[in-house]
């Protein structure tokens, strides 16, 4: 459903000047029906569509950060480079979010991966998936997930896996 | 290493002392009264069903045709205080259990995502028998990907179902963590709701609304007394060991061996969680949870503790690590935890060793305190709405 992916441009040389504003922009929720994670920046509205969310969009340093409050009270977060390119999705609330909307063209891989991971590890435990194409990291319980997933190609330099939250 | 200890049941209240052996042998910890009062149930760290689960919690349930006397005994049921509701496998059910049907009559399922799976299956009414106690006609989820088409809002959740032994690792689930019903948003209607129930026609299902009385239950609430919460009681682990034998014990205060005692209570926030602090930064959004069966924390940049090589999911640091975290309660209580965490490759290097009180990895900016967190501990469970001596749940205390 995702089709919005790869040009083999290498984020991390380009020059990261983006302001240091701490505006608020209020982007109306009509957007293109695309998945999010390695998605243009107006993948996000379309994510914010489809989880009937209110979005806020706060620029910061080295990229801008979109919030969605999804109407079943979940907190999504992506992170869009400045080039224009949505390199991280985080989320936390009671239940999981549409993970196939969120992850776009990469849903397949985690689903794999986290078939695999459950073969190859048994017992209950957060699921943490690290492969050269997608790192993604699941905690929680049933009324409680917390998770992030990152392309570590378009992470922009200078920003650290920790700081995605 | 692995000589037994009872160092850690000093800490227990008195009254659950006196009920408390330290029966090990070898290599194998026990602490437990094994069901010699009606509100202790014998859990176990084992191997599991297939004979190579780390750090499983488990213990065995009976379910009986509701108000009858035809009932079967479950082994191998993973005791689970972060989530709420019996499930069980259907492979593992040979009891005709009644089928819960929506209002225009069709049969009512659920999906309920965890970590490393979600389950799917049938929403359907038990009795269930643990120790003495029994909650009577609640709703139970059997476990079946194939009894009634699995809905495309649980396969969107992109993990794998967990519907038989070998994905799932244990007979069951024996959720027995703060909540009552597992899902009070689900009984609301419109936008709001997560949408986990669905009923189900030949070849698809549809979210729907699900009223509080007909999800599915925590046991213990529904118990006629000894229902507002649980205590697990784990004797320490040192190193590594066989299994390690304990107790799981239903009430809070409400009978002679199931007091308080020192034990300090956290309470807790909407989420069923409270807030870890580690080398000076506060991570809101952890919690205690003995279906997780190691300590998982943050991650390696945070932490300076490697993964292991082949991304298992836990870490292997040259050496063990001792290290050390305050857990706070949205109430302000506030203890430090001691911990360490050893190379899990050399843990799960001896393939016979079921319990591991060393055995971490990372999580995802939280602290996931699990099984291991409870070897030499008593640990509270308060549900959410009931009373108990120290207050309202929902709480843990230890």
């Amino acid at each position: 459903m995702n089709v919005l992916f790869h040009n083999a441009v290498d984020y991390r040389k380009k020059p990261l000047v983006f302001g240091l504003g701490v505006g608020l922009v209020l982007l109306a929720t009509v957007g293109l029906a695309f998945g999010s994670l390695g998605g243009q920046a107006s993948s996000v509205q379309a994510d914010a569509l489809h989880a009937q969310g209110k979005l806020r969009s706060i620029p910061a340093r080295a990229y801008s950060l979109h919030e969605i409050d999804t109407a079943k009270g979940i907190l999504l977060r992506e992170y869009v480079s400045p080039a224009g390119r949505v390199f991280a999705v985080t989320w936390q609330g009671a239940w999981m979010p549409d993970m196939r909307q969120l992850l776009g063209s990469y849903f397949d891989q985690y689903e794999q991966a986290a078939q695999q991971h459950q073969q190859a590890h048994p017992g209950r435990h957060p699921l943490a998936i690290q492969t050269p194409g997608l790192v993604l990291t699941l905690d929680g319980h049933p009324g409680w997930f917390i998770g992030k997933a990152y392309i570590p190609d378009l992470v922009p330099q200078g920003v650290h896996a920790e700081e995605l939250k | 290493m692995r000589a037994p200890t009872c160092l850690g049941i000093a800490a227990i209240s008195a009254a659950i002392a006196l009920a408390i052996g330290c029966g090990g042998t070898g290599s194998s910890k026990t602490n437990s009264p094994q069901g010699t009062a009606g509100n202790v149930q014998p859990i176990s760290v084992s191997l599991g069903p297939n004979g190579n689960y780390a750090n499983g919690l488990f213990t065995s349930v009976t379910i009986c045709v509701p108000g009858s006397s035809n009932c079967q005994t479950i082994s191998d049921v993973l005791v689970d205080t972060g989530s709420s509701g019996l499930r069980l496998l259907s492979s593992a059910v040979s009891i005709p259990l009644p089928q819960q049907l929506a209002a225009d009559g069709k049969p009512v399922a659920e999906c309920l995502p965890f970590l490393s799976g979600y389950t799917w299956g049938p929403v359907q009414t038990a009795d269930v028998v643990l120790s003495s106690e029994k909650a009577s006609s609640i709703a139970v989820q059997v476990l079946s990907d194939t009894a009634l088409p699995v809905a495309a809002g649980c396969k969107d959740i992109g993990l794998p179902s967990q519907d038989t032994v070998q994905t799932l690792g244990a007979n069951g689930i024996l959720g027995v963590g703060e909540l009552d019903q597992d899902c009070p948003a689900c009984s609301e209607t419109g936008s709001a709701n997560p949408g986990l129930y669905y009923e189900c026609g030949s070849s698809t299902c549809q979210a729907t609304t699900e009223s509080l009385s007909a999800q599915v239950r925590n046991p213990v609430a529904s118990f006629p007394t000894d229902n507002n919460g649980v205590a697990i009681a784990l004797p320490s682990v040192d190193g590594a060991s066989l299994s390690a034998n304990g107790s799981l014990i239903f009430g809070i205060g409400t009978e002679s061996n199931n007091g308080l005692g020192s034990a300090q209570v956290y309470t807790t926030d909407q989420f069923g969680n409270f807030t870890t602090t580690y080398k000076g930064n506060s991570y809101p959004g952890s919690f205690i949870d003995s279906g997780s069966n190691g300590l998982f924390f943050l991650d390696s940049a945070s932490t300076g503790v490697p993964v292991c090589g082949d991304a298992s999911g836990f870490y292997c640091p040259a050496s063990t690590q001792n290290l050390s975290a305050q857990n706070s309660g949205t109430n302000g209580t506030h203890g430090t935890v001691n911990f360490s965490i050893a190379n899990a490759d050399s843990l799960f290097s001896n393939s016979v060793d079921a319990a591991f009180a060393d055995l971490g990895g990372p999580s995802a900016g939280v602290f996931d305190w699990g099984v291991p967190f409870f070897f030499g501990r008593t640990v509270f469970t308060a549900i959410t709405g009931k009373s108990t001596p120290a207050g309202t749940g929902p709480y843990w205390a230890y």
